[in-house]
């Protein structure tokens, strides 16, 4: 019966979060106003009372002082959940054997094995915290090292069967916005979860600048020179580099690299999915690509011409039917921009591509080889190019059919990469390596200051305080004073300022 | 001598061949057969093997019950209401009760639900025994074995004890009518009062349609290394903690919530089903009862499950033999749980996932409609099978009677 009262409230405890019907026909059936009831619901109330006060569950102590019997296995237990300060009684309170043998009084027949054979207890356990509850680091790597064997796994379970090698075709030279594009081809190059060798020509021959950051990459490079300056017209520009592609074309037969050679522009955008892609290339693949052309006065006009049509997709690439076949190539429209494309490299108008990129085709490096027995016929040798280099303007001038290329991508129907053209005005400048050395140490002061209206004069004795704290104050209307720093000093200043004066007014 | 040496080294090559073999289709395969007695009943049909008899109960039973309450078909107990439907249109229906080796009475006892959707099983026990006085009074069956070649479907928190709260459930036990017949539960506790022998324990039920449409590519690397959400503390009943989950959810948390390794969480995020599956390890450690949906979970979304409850008894453990699936943790050793699954060997951790890749397995945990073949209800027709032919001694001489009707709290006596 004692038994009820305090299950009585646990029980209302967990209708009441049920919010539903009370447990009119509960088992617990106490009939009359007993006067053991009463007795058992005022003791009931004191407890709660003392619990209260004390901040634990003060009614069950009371079971422990009847029942306890053995004192249970105590691990190491943490000083409760709630009242957390109170830790002694605790340890006490979190014996198992309270509420054990009042369940061994109620059911004693139905048990076909002891009490004792069943590890397993009802009642209130301990919270195990063990003494040190952070992360081991032997254990931290141990687990990364079965995730990476866990994904390897997956890797060759559902991804590409047969993996090649990816040989990255890159024209660079130096300027402003190398570093800015390489180190994102860099990035996405050392991402890939095959072998890369990544061929970087750098026009102009080799320097330290391109040297430091393709070093940095940990891949397996050729960093060559090509004996010719870029010139600063777009147009002469792109054939500049379509040599430079052939050139390190030249080296993948020379050296006789196996894997898939794709055309890795440095001012590009990869996605992951593309080096995936391009593992199912048998021979030579076409992707699509994005053609980013910046906009600028475009749309004036387009409505000045009337065009009706919608503007086209900017997209290069390969064009399949229905079968998924290809019929045909997507290439840029550069007719909305004629006359308005950009010529010189810093030009404000819109820099557009070729027809067709190089970026966008892949090919197995067996193609170029020298002497292959299984070579299809259809593929031009490069030896018979030597010296007509300035009319490549795409990889399908290799081939003598070009409907043997494998359109990639579901057909061309995914995005892979992006074509851009940022580049910045060829005589700017910019510190070596991007290192400021020596330091920036002289400043002048400009002739100029942003704020044209000179302020009044300041008073004295906020002078003085001018003087001491490093920064100026004045009212909050005023403006500073011109001083001899920099401009960046005064605009931090400025803020400072702002905090400043409220102080100082309050004061 | 040169025999022997012939002999040898073509012992020798063969070894090596077969051992080459071996390890050849051991490895980069996707699924693995769970092979041997136990993995080969998971494809078992039990057509032709048995036959049930549904009894016909007035729809205040079943039907009427699930009209006021539709939710009932979309919680964890929903599998009473689907099994009944399952048997309706199955083979291995009989509508003679004559030739049937077990009978079925579809009860909803489940089906009361509090605004909240968690059920009470207040009425449970007279709606049951009100069932039970209606069969035996109508069909001469019950009374024939006392209901030993009967089953019913008790998927609640405790099984056929009817109570959500242990100590309650172990205090009333199993209804004593239902001491003969054959349970189907969700509840399994080795060396537990509400766990009868020969009880058949299945899965909670879990709508395979939203699990099904939230599945991601198979190559989707998997690189959260142990997953859960759900409550460590149940704040509303047990707000010191302690009788929750026996203390292990929140030793679980107390351990583990600075370790970057366990991504656990009370949140309730919409990539629930998808996170599962970028998952090498999911927690499924027990609540208020030892079962959770989060089993389920695990297995259709290929997460090898971390079972924290002792003595736990899994779905149909007769025939998924979850050692080898799924890694078993002490509740005294929660607190060691990195130390335990960083030193299990990758090998290891591969051959599970590899397990739990056999669409047989994840078959065997869904309650599907309609149904399919090795799905859950075709587990349970087989476990049924398993248990025929009925022994001889379940079938009473007239008159015999072993069942007392008066035993039970007074409260179930009531009618219904």
């Amino acid at each position: 019966m004692k038994l009820s009262a305090l299950q009585q409230s646990y029980l209302s405890r967990r209708s009441n979060s049920f919010r539903g019907p009370s447990p009119l026909d509960s088992s617990s059936d106490s009939t009359g106003k007993s006067p053991a009831t009463t007795f058992w619901l005022l003791l009931h109330a004191a407890c709660c009372l003392a619990s209260l006060v004390l901040g634990f569950r003060f009614s069950r102590l009371v079971f422990l002082f009847f029942f306890s019997a053995s004192s249970a296995n105590l691990s190491a237990f943490r000083g409760g959940g709630g009242g957390g300060e109170i830790s002694a009684p605790l340890l006490v309170h979190s014996s198992l054997a309270v509420n054990n043998p009042i369940v061994n009084l109620a059911t004693p027949a139905n048990r076909t094995s002891p009490a004792a054979g069943s590890r397993v207890m009802v009642g209130r356990h301990g919270i195990r915290v063990r003494p040190w509850p952070h992360p081991n680091p032997e254990e931290v790597m141990k687990a990364h090292r079965i995730l990476e064997r866990v994904q390897r796994e997956q890797r060759a379970l559902f991804g590409v069967k047969k993996v090649r090698t990816v040989i990255a075709v890159t024209p660079t030279h130096v300027r402003t916005f190398q570093k800015l594009h390489i180190s994102g081809v860099m990035h996405s190059l050392m991402l890939v979860p095959y072998d890369v060798v990544w061929i970087v020509v750098e026009a102009g021959g080799v320097t330290n600048e391109t040297a430091s950051i393709v070093a940095k990459s940990g891949l397996r490079t050729f960093h060559v020179g090509f004996h010719h300056r870029m010139p600063i017209s777009w147009d002469a520009r792109h054939k500049l580099e379509s040599r430079m592609r052939l050139h390190a074309l030249r080296i993948v037969r020379k050296e006789r690299l196996d894997g898939i050679v794709m055309f890795a522009d440095d001012s590009n955008m990869h996605s992951m999915e593309l080096f995936d892609e391009i593992q199912s290339v048998k021979w030579i693949g076409a992707v699509s690509v994005g053609i980013l052309v910046h906009s600028a006065g475009v749309d004036e006009s387009s409505s000045l011409q009337g065009e009706e049509e919608a503007p086209p997709m900017p997209v290069q690439g390969p064009a399949c039917n229905a079968t998924n076949n290809l019929i045909g190539w997507h290439t840029f429209n550069s007719l909305r921009y004629a006359g308005r494309s950009a010529v010189y490299i810093d030009d404000l108008e819109p820099v557009l591509p070729r027809k067709l990129e190089w970026a966008g085709f892949v090919l197995n490096s067996r193609l170029l080889w020298k002497d292959l027995d299984d070579k299809p016929d259809w593929i031009k040798d490069l030896e018979v190019l030597d010296g007509a280099d300035e009319d490549i303007e795409s990889p399908l001038s290799l081939l003598m059919d070009t409907s043997v290329v494998e359109p990639l991508g579901s057909c061309g129907r995914r995005v892979l990469l992006w074509w851009l053209r940022v580049e910045a005005r060829t005589d700017s400048k910019f510190p070596a390596q991007w290192i400021i050395d020596p330091p920036l140490d002289i400043t002048v002061p400009s002739k100029r200051t942003p704020w044209p209206d000179a302020p009044p004069q300041l008073p004295i004795n906020e002078k003085v305080l001018f003087d001491t704290q490093q920064t100026t104050k004045h009212s909050t209307k005023t403006r500073t004073s011109r001083t001899r720093r920099t401009r960046s000093k005064r605009k931090h200043d400025a803020k400072v300022i702002g905090v400043q004066v409220s102080t100082h007014s309050e004061v | 001598m040169d025999f022997w040496n012939v002999g040898f080294l073509v012992l020798l090559c063969a070894a090596s061949v077969f051992s080459i073999g071996a390890v050849e289709l051991g490895r980069h395969q996707p699924t693995e057969r769970i092979s041997g007695s136990a993995g080969d009943v998971l494809e078992d049909d039990p057509v032709g093997r048995l036959k049930v008899f549904v009894y016909e109960l007035p729809s205040k039973y079943n039907k009427k019950i699930l009209q006021k309450d539709p939710r009932c078909l979309t919680h964890m107990f929903a599998a009473e209401i689907f099994m009944h439907r399952f048997l309706l249109s199955s083979p291995v229906r009989t509508l003679n009760p004559e030739e049937a080796d077990w009978f079925y009475t579809p009860v909803y006892t489940t089906c009361d639900l509090t605004p909240n959707g968690l059920p009470l099983p207040f009425k449970s026990p007279r709606m049951m025994r009100s069932a039970i006085q209606l069969i035996s009074s109508n069909w001469p069956y019950w009374n024939r074995t006392e209901g030993a070649d009967h089953f019913f479907v008790t998927p609640h928190d405790f099984g056929a004890c009817f109570h959500y709260q242990e100590e309650k459930a172990i205090e009333r036990g199993i209804l004593p009518l239902l001491r003969r017949a054959t349970l189907v539960q969700t509840f399994g506790q080795r060396n537990h009062v509400c766990l009868k022998e020969g009880s058949i324990t299945i899965p909670p039920y879990a709508p395979p349609q939203k699990m099904h449409a939230h599945l991601i590519p198979d190559k989707t690397p998997r690189s959260i290394f142990v997953y859960f959400r759900g409550l460590f503390y149940d704040v509303g009943n047990d707000p010191e903690g302690g009788y929750y989950a026996r203390g292990a959810r929140a030793a679980v948390w107390e351990n583990f919530k600075n370790n970057p390794l366990f991504d656990i969480s009370t949140e309730h995020p919409t990539t629930y089903y998808e996170d599962m599956q970028r998952a090498v390890f999911c927690l499924c450690p027990l609540g208020w009862a030892p079962w959770s949906p989060r089993l389920v979970e695990a297995v259709i979304f290929g997460c090898i499950p971390v079972i924290i409850a002792d003595d736990i008894v899994l779905p149909f453990a007769d025939a998924i033999p979850w050692e080898e699936i799924g890694v078993f943790v002490d509740e005294k050793d929660v607190p060691q749980l990195d130390t335990i699954l960083t030193s299990i060997p990758p090998e290891v951790i591969l051959r599970k996932q590899r397990l739990l890749a056999n669409p047989s397995m994840k078959q065997a945990m869904l309650f599907p409609q309609p149904a399919q073949p090795g799905d859950a209800f075709h587990q349970v027709l087989n476990g049924l099978a398993r248990k025929l032919p009925h022994d001889r001694s379940v079938f009473l001489k007239p008159g015999e009677k072993v069942l007392n009707w008066t035993a039970g709290p007074v409260g179930d006596l009531k009618p219904w």
